[in-house]
């Protein structure tokens, strides 16, 4: 039966891997993103995890030793932050098109430099082109949730994808909450065995990683694109099955107090908690104001955001990292282009804020409401704008 | 089988899991020391292959020279994603959820710049943690596969497209070639070798023994490029041969922390001779060659102590 645990968000991924009975388990140490690793090896060790526990000597190998461990068959558990997926980098390309199902949780932290350990999504928007699915939790009982989850998403043969699970890093990972703990018999009547579709293995060899030559890389390329666009129907299947089975929701794009919306605000990630309290402010002064929060970012969920926003005015993105010498947030820059061809499309207001462990406040949310709605009756011509920074 | 100098084809195992059609240079002694490691390896193993000339030449999709299960993720982490599959099969096959329940080997392969440059912090970690496998290193003493660059396996004097020999600089590369052999012993794992595919069975017969031996093994395999060292094709194997007969390149192995020598001449040749039918070595003058003799002597005169120092019995 599920019981309510109160614990710290990190250590109830763990126990979220846990319950999904992973077999490898490879990670570097990194703030914020140490209490997951360390739980696991305590897990692993005191025998309640069968697995793997493998220590690498960095992430790059982190992510090395998961192609293989993956590759051979076993169940892929991993997690970093920051410098540590900037590491990886070469090899996060590598995963996609080897069809490997790994799942990482990335604690959500800024990029150096200078170096910060505090949190913003730097790091997941510099490997947004990676062809990783990657979803965001907003609070601990989503992490939870959508941990166990992303196994079953990315091992579906119509799949075989990677997947990031992103947490804000200390404003998430770190805080205690009460949490929904599924047990084991729960998790595996959701969660089936994990049966690879190829495998190193003698008896049946394979090659994996070959060269792609002029010939065929274009093609490789398509259907790489076109599987991980497909994975949103997987997605949303899996989604209505937890519900079904334990009663919480999910959306690939959530919505708050949209009904009826002249501006709408869009956030990834924790900070939506702060912002559904801005929207209460704000519709209890009156105002027609909602809020839409992305949860899925790779593959990006176009229609639905577009199903979402249609009929507003204004639509107030906030982004959590910059694009340096570019148009507007990165989360701007895939709305606006996601909305181009819409006929009577909101204005699209590009907020940048909350960078490298800035706060952002209720009020910080109630003046970009404001500042949005009047850019858009100006019909004002701009890229984007740096909130809360001194200038 | 050690010690057995001569070609005796049919002593060695008829099985092929390397196929033939790949696309290497003729002449390559890299995939010929591949043929004969699969060939001892057999049925029962996994390769984690690094990038280079020999994933280049044997996985031109759709076209595959391997008969065995091969995987290539990246240049640097061979060593790695082959932990990777090590840990797994060990742990799936605990839990019963892997296919095959007899032992399987687990084989890295890489070259020298896939191991003793870009490759090296991997490499380190998988010897460090202990995993139960095979790491070989197919030392052609430069970057093939891109056009004969420097690697710190290059050796002293010899010329490539990054260690030139010019009008200023007239040497080619100025470093002493990175000893790996001792860096990988200094592990302290079970089982270190050197080994040449022209010395067949010598190298086979190691290749079963680190296969044999629980825990990392490192074997460094010397293997002529007749392109990168601007040679005639045919001379791959012998010049393989005149390098272990001038010391340049002797076989051994460290057992334990123990040395001894697999492979010893009584009379040896001069560097020159080695020196000599290789365009990379061109340009050296006779001082230079002077100066190579008396390192590889003195490398030679370490070696051996070691050898000496390890057969002595301690009580
Ligand atoms: C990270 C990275 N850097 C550089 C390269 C380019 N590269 C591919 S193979 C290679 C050289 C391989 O040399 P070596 O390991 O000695 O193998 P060989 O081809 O000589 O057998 C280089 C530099 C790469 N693929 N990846
Ligand atoms: S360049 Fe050298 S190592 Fe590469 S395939 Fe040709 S002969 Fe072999
Ligand atoms: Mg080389």
């Amino acid at each position: 039966m599920a019981k309510r645990v109160g614990i710290e968000v990190s250590l109830a991924i763990s126990e979220a891997v846990k319950l999904a009975q992973v077999d490898a388990v490879a990670a570097y140490p990194i703030t914020p993103q140490t209490h997951i690793v360390e739980h696991l090896s305590e897990l692993v060790a005191e025998g309640e995890l069968d697995a793997a526990f493998i220590p690498v000597e960095s992430e790059h190998s982190a992510m090395s030793v998961c192609a293989g461990t993956s590759a051979a068959g076993a169940r892929t558990y991993t997690a970093t932050s920051s410098q540590g997926l900037a590491l990886m980098n070469e090899i996060l390309f590598i995963i996609p098109a080897l069809r490997l199902p790994i799942v990482m949780t990335i604690a959500n932290r800024a990029l150096s430099g200078p170096i910060s350990i505090w949190n913003d999504h730097s790091d997941i928007m510099s490997v947004r082109d990676t062809g990783w699915i990657a979803i965001f939790a907003e609070n601990g009982q989503e992490a939870f949730d959508l941990t166990l989850q992303s196994f079953k998403i990315a091992e579906d043969h119509r799949v075989l994808l990677p997947i990031s699970v992103n947490i804000d890093g200390f404003t998430l990972s770190h805080v205690i909450e009460p949490h929904e703990f599924l047990d084991q018999e729960e998790v595996n009547r959701f969660l089936p065995e994990y049966k690879p579709a190829v495998q190193l293995n003698p008896d049946d060899p394979v090659s994996m990683g070959a060269v792609g030559v002029p010939e065929i890389y274009a093609e490789a390329k398509k259907c790489q694109d076109e599987v991980l666009k497909g994975s949103i129907t997987v997605i949303k299947e899996v989604f209505a099955e937890f519900a079904e089975m334990f009663g919480r929701e999910y959306k690939v794009v959530e919505t708050y107090q949209a009904e009826g919306a002249e501006t709408l605000l869009l956030t990834m990630g924790s900070v939506g908690e702060t912002a559904m309290e801005a929207i209460d402010q704000l519709r209890a002064a009156g105002r027609k104001v909602g809020l839409v929060r992305l949860r899925l970012w790779r593959p990006f969920p176009a229609a639905d955001l577009r199903a979402a926003v249609r009929g507003i005015k204004t639509l107030a993105v906030i982004d959590r990292a910059v694009s340096f010498g570019g148009t507007g947030g990165p989360v701007a820059g895939e709305v606006r282009s996601a909305l181009y061809s819409v006929k009577d499309a909101p204005y699209v207001a590009s907020f940048i804020t909350g960078l490298g462990g800035r706060d952002i406040t209720v009020d910080d949310f109630i003046g970009m409401a404001n500042q949005a709605e009047a850019m858009a009756k100006a019909n004002e011509i701009h890229e984007y704008k740096m909130i809360g920074v001194r200038e | 089988m050690e010690n057995l100098n001569v070609y005796a084809a049919k002593m060695a195992p008829q099985q092929e899991f390397l196929a033939g059609g790949h696309r290497a240079c003729q002449g390559c002694a890299e995939l010929l020391a591949v043929r004969l490691v699969a060939k001892t390896l057999g049925h029962d193993y996994i390769i984690a292959n690094a990038t280079g000339c020999l994933e280049i030449v044997t996985s031109s999709f759709p076209h595959s020279a391997w008969k065995v299960p091969w995987i290539h993720v990246a240049f640097e982490n061979a060593a790695a994603v082959a932990s990777g599959v090590e840990a797994a099969v060990k742990v799936l096959q605990r839990k019963g959820k892997y296919p095959v329940d007899r032992k399987i080997t687990i084989l890295a392969q890489a070259g020298d710049g896939g191991t003793v440059d870009i490759g090296l912090q991997a490499l380190s970690g998988a010897l460090e943690r202990g995993h139960d496998m095979i790491y070989i290193c197919y030392d052609n003493e430069a970057y093939m596969n891109t056009g004969v660059q420097r690697s710190s396996s290059t050796p002293y004097g010899a010329t490539t497209t990054t260690s030139p020999s010019g009008k200023v600089d007239p040497l080619g590369q100025h470093t002493m070639k990175k000893n790996i052999v001792e860096i990988a012993a200094a592990h302290n794992v079970p089982y270190v070798a050197t080994a040449s595919p022209s010395y067949p069975f010598d190298l086979m017969a190691k290749v079963k023994k680190a296969a044999e031996t629980p825990g990392p093994a490192y074997i460094h395999c010397f293997v002529p490029c007749p392109t990168g060292w601007r040679m005639a094709p045919n001379l791959a194997v012998s010049i393989g041969r005149i390098a272990v007969e001038s010391k340049v390149f002797p076989l051994y192995e460290i057992v334990d922390g123990e040395y001894r020598m697999t492979v010893t001449h009584k009379n040896h040749r001069p560097v020159s001779d080695y020196l000599q039918p290789q365009g990379r070595f061109r340009h050296l003058n006779e001082d230079h060659i002077a100066e190579i003799q008396q390192q590889v002597d003195k490398s030679y005169e370490r070696l051996l102590k070691k050898v000496k120092m390890s057969s002595i019995e301690l009580d």
